[in-house]
């Protein structure tokens, strides 16, 4: 390794010193099968050398394979990497290539165009900076450049590259090029970009991709490549409010206290004042450690260490802001979400929102409208589907700090997590937030829940009955609420059917209703514990989510989970309303047991066994787990 | 999102250390695969980056097949004592006890049984819930997709067609009981940013990886390296001094050497960028058929 240096090696030594200047692009390419982005790709790939003759060689017994450009070289199956894919010809999920050139390192994040894959673009375009939407010459524009379009700039891309692709079959005319442009513009004038850079050229024939084409001597803008190498993205990001979500305590010993994390935005010097806008402590910058030594300066997009002249508490989730420019902090925002999973959005749920490092509880409190990706028109809803957006009020189980999307990519943008399935089912760009939860603040009442419970000589608690239709629920919690009334005991029973006569008789039988239908049977049931009082509670409430939803809103031991285990079949039989038959027939939709699904309790505290035992023998069960737990 | 202040390669790293700390955050139990190789030492140094001053705060774990090269054996005896690692080495049982091995065996089922079913076993017995590795995106057309906080069922199975979407720098890390997830911090690098960044932080890495004398035999249109008595010569085979290096490394039997005369890496990156094949070439693994490295991601390999 320590060999002297001859000739070649000084050259390699000058190439890799420039290396270290080198800079990045993150972009995506958007645009269907036929307008040649695969085509486009493989050939900035072959042309910066990032395709090898062993990758070829694959390529071309694949061509012959499957390809479907009659045994010519087909590029997509260079970048369909998945066997589906491949065989089924299409592409299915967002792949990522790399290429470079001298000056930039380029990931580019390749996307699928069908509509039912807004998923996988909205992805792809989250972590780039700039978007290649091609249009084919001879088709001009159509509904899916503008969805395309429209994708990128949700997410917040400011610059584009308006590719229009095919010019060897027009003839190269000036006059095709920029009769789209134009139109294009025109169009554009709605959505947020900074830049849009049209390009004619010919992916195929390779005419304005790297050197300038002799074919349309009257294009005198940049080629594809030299603009994809020179074009600024986020030249502000230095300049905005320093932002640093911490995302690990990093405690070495007693002697050492540093936050670790990267900066979203900004830049920050040791003695800058920060602040935790949630608790609002402050402190200034004591060290800016990393393993290649401390630094006096750090700017956006660095992996660092603070240290602070004060001990606050603070951790992981927590992020800390220029003083003088802090984040907003609210339980409350509106947001655009992109609804990414199978199973709709219920407005209502329960979900873990993850922002940055920060996770908390939210759900949509107001479906605003959704908007038709096609044509940008608002419509009203009550749910989203996979691939659907919507405009969505969310309140929080507590204040966050963020900031709006369009001022920070990093801080105002969050995914959704389903908390049973696990699964990442909707991603979101804050717009503002919502000042309403501040402006009501929690009257303070001298006599509280412990003086009213005391009063009554009783622990207040909620049964929460659950079970299929004629289950028995409703006869069995009648039957408690009997006992403990003859006990003395002060004690009300909500009951399904009888609260859709009023309080919730708005409300139909849909998976969005049944949700807000249990969110408000949870509320109401939590303000009559809070008055002191045994409440029964007698629902079908078919999903886990609103179960434990209701179960968050008491305090830890007043929740009894009563699951009625009563076989479908036994149910069925009983049928006492006659509603199975009318739902096995087709007359009720959504009914749950037949074509509506029931959650099965994982962790109920009671357990009965609705076929087996008299109600009787379930009531008596019942008091004596109060009586155990303390509650009378 | 990119940062014209910050070179690729600084940007680079500051991703993967970001991703280093996201899973020693929201996981109980990481574990870090170290196989050794050039792209291990790379994650290796990343990962003292990521949590300097504090040491490395997990263990690593190398799945030995007992048919790795003697010189990456000594490499990784030296790295563990200098860094002051906590290296768990495990090898399977039932595959010493069967005797399996790649001549006997074959390529695929040595690899299924030593090094798939193996890392299985260590991950149950020691109940990790998430393990880094140093794949790339680069690599092979399956990788290109996979995230980078890749989820894998309670049998260790990838499901290609059911990945959790990954936006910005958000990474769902919720797993229930059993279940895990594979993170990739250097899903971003490119070959030649992993040489570029060796070189820029004077990385160590395994001698065999420069140019040296060494007994080869040609084999199946690949140079095998004779590294100790147990590789059956085949009739007309005698091993040849040659000057060669390795691009990446595995079981000596399955990995193919390049002649090369490159002894330092400015001379191996300008090899790079004249080379015309890719690095996965030299292993038999990804030959079988394309779609194979799929194959064996669902079933567990890493």
């Amino acid at each position: 390794m320590n060999q002297p240096l001859d000739t070649t090696n000084s050259e390699i030594n000058d190439y890799l010193k420039s290396q270290e200047q080198k800079g990045m692009l993150r972009f995506i390419t958007c645009g269907s099968v036929d307008d040649g982005k695969s085509t486009l790709i493989g050939r900035l790939l072959w042309d910066s050398k990032m395709l090898f003759e062993d990758q070829l060689a694959t390529l071309a017994s694949e061509s012959k394979r499957v390809g479907t450009q009659g045994g010519k070289l087909d590029y997509a199956l260079l970048l369909d990497g998945l066997q589906a894919e491949r065989e089924q010809g299409i592409t299915i999920d967002v792949a990522y290539r790399f290429f470079a050139t001298d000056k930039r390192k380029f990931i580019v994040a390749d996307t699928p165009g069908h509509e039912q894959y807004t998923r996988n673009m909205v992805t792809g375009a989250s972590t780039a900076d700039l978007a290649v939407i091609l249009i084919d010459a001879r088709k001009g524009i159509l509904t899916q450049t503008m969805r395309h379009s429209f994708l990128v700039s949700l997410l917040g891309i400011k610059n584009v590259i308006l590719a229009v692709n095919k010019m060897d079959l027009v003839d190269y005319d000036s006059n095709v090029f920029n009769k789209i442009v134009e139109e294009y513009n025109e169009f554009a004038t709605d959505l947020a970009f900074e830049n849009v850079t049209p390009i004619p050229l010919s992916a195929l024939a390779g005419d304005n991709i790297i050197a300038h084409s002799e074919n349309m001597r009257w294009y005198l803008g940049p080629t594809l490549l030299s603009h994809l190498e020179d074009v600024q993205v986020d030249e502000d990001l230095e300049d905005k409010p320093f932002r640093f979500p911490v995302q690990w305590v990093n405690r070495p010993n007693l002697d050492f206290r540093g936050f670790s994390g990267t900066i979203s935005s900004g830049s920050i010097r040791v003695g800058d004042g920060i602040v935790e806008p949630a608790s609002g402590k402050s402190s200034t910058v004591k060290d800016i450690v990393t393993f290649d030594g401390s630094l006096d300066v750090a700017y956006a997009g660095q992996a660092i260490t603070i240290t602070l002249n004060d001990e606050i508490d603070i951790s992981r989730g927590d992020t800390l802001c220029a003083l003088q420019d802090r984040s907003v902090t609210a339980d409350q925002f509106e947001a655009k979400l992109v609804w990414m999973s199978n199973e709709e959005l219920l407005p209502g749920r329960n979900y873990i929102l993850k922002i940055g490092t920060n996770s908390s509880t939210a759900r949509v409190s107001a479906l605003k409208h959704k908007i038709n990706v096609n044509t940008l028109e608002h419509t009203a809803a009550k749910t989203l589907s996979l691939n659907e957006i919507g405009v969505c009020n969310f309140a929080l189980d507590k204040a966050i700090s963020f900031d709006a999307y369009c001022d920070n990519r990093k801080t105002g943008s969050f995914i959704l997590i389903d908390r049973f399935s696990n699964e990442t089912v909707g991603a979101g760009v804050i717009d503002f937030a919502l000042r309403r939860s501040e402006n009501i603040h929690w009257q303070s009442v001298d006599i509280n829940r412990k003086a009213r419970a005391e009063q009554k000589g009783q622990q207040p608690a909620v049964l929460w009955f659950t079970g299929l239709s004629g289950s028995g629920k409703s006869t069995i919690a009648n039957q408690v609420e009997k006992k403990l009334h003859a006990m003395g005991k002060h004690t009300y029973l909500l009951d399904g059917d009888n609260v859709r006569h009023g309080l919730n008789k708005d409300l139909g039988f849909t998976d969005a209703d049944r949700v807000e239908n249990i969110r408000r049977v949870g509320e109401t049931a939590r303000l009559m514990t809070d008055a002191g009082l045994i409440t029964l509670v007698s629902f079908i409430s078919p999903f886990r989510s609103e179960r434990q939803m209701a179960r968050n809103l008491m305090d830890d031991g007043e929740f009894f989970e009563v699951f009625v285990d009563t076989p479908l079949e036994i149910c069925e039989q009983r049928d006492i309303k006659g509603l199975y038959a009318k739902a096995r027939a087709g007359e009720i939709k959504n009914f749950t047991g037949i074509d509506s699904d029931y959650e099965v309790p994982q962790n109920a505290e009671i357990i009965i066994e609705g076929g087996k035992i008299s109600v009787e023998a379930a009531a008596d069960i019942i008091i004596a787990a109060l009586t155990e737990k303390g509650i009378i | 999102m990119s940062n014209a202040r910050l070179s690729h390669l600084r940007q680079l790293e500051a991703e993967s250390i970001h991703i280093f700390r996201e899973v020693v955050s929201e996981f109980e139990n990481p574990v870090m695969l170290y196989s050794i190789g050039k792209d291990s030492s790379v994650l290796l140094h990343l990962a003292r980056k990521a949590f300097y001053p504090s040491p490395i705060p997990f263990p690593m774990l190398h799945v030995d097949t007992t048919w790795k090269f003697k010189e990456m054996i000594e490499f990784r005896e030296k790295i563990v004592k200098e860094y002051g690692l906590n290296l768990l080495v495990h090898i399977n049982p039932d595959g010493v006890e069967r005797g399996v091995g790649p001549f006997t065996h074959g390529s695929a089922l040595h690899t299924d049984v030593m090094k798939t079913e193996g890392l299985k076993q260590a991950l149950d017995h020691y109940k990790f819930d998430a393990a880094f590795g140093g794949a790339r995106r680069d690599e092979e057309a399956s990788r290109a997709k996979e995230r980078i906080f890749s989820f894998r069922t309670d049998t260790h199975r990838w499901d290609p067609k059911a990945q959790r979407p990954e936006l910005w720098n958000t990474y769902n890390a919720r797993v229930h009981p059993g279940e895990s997830i594979r993170a990739f911090p250097l899903s971003n690098w490119t070959e030649l940013d992993i040489w570029q960044y060796i070189y820029l932080e004077q990385i160590p890495i395994v001698p065999l990886y420069f140019a040296a004398k060494r007994p080869v035999v040609e084999r199946d249109g690949m140079m095998i390296m004779v590294d100790d008595d147990r590789m059956p010569l085949e009739e007309g085979e005698t091993p040849e001094m040659k000057s060669v290096r390795f691009r990446t490394l595995g079981c000596y039997p399955l990995t193919g050497a390049i002649e090369s005369t490159a002894s330092d890496l400015p001379e191996i990156i300008q090899e790079m960028l004249v080379a015309r094949t890719s690095e996965r070439q030299g292993r038999l693994i990804d030959k079988d058929q394309s779609g194979s490295m799929e194959r064996k991601k669902q079933e567990g390999y890493f």
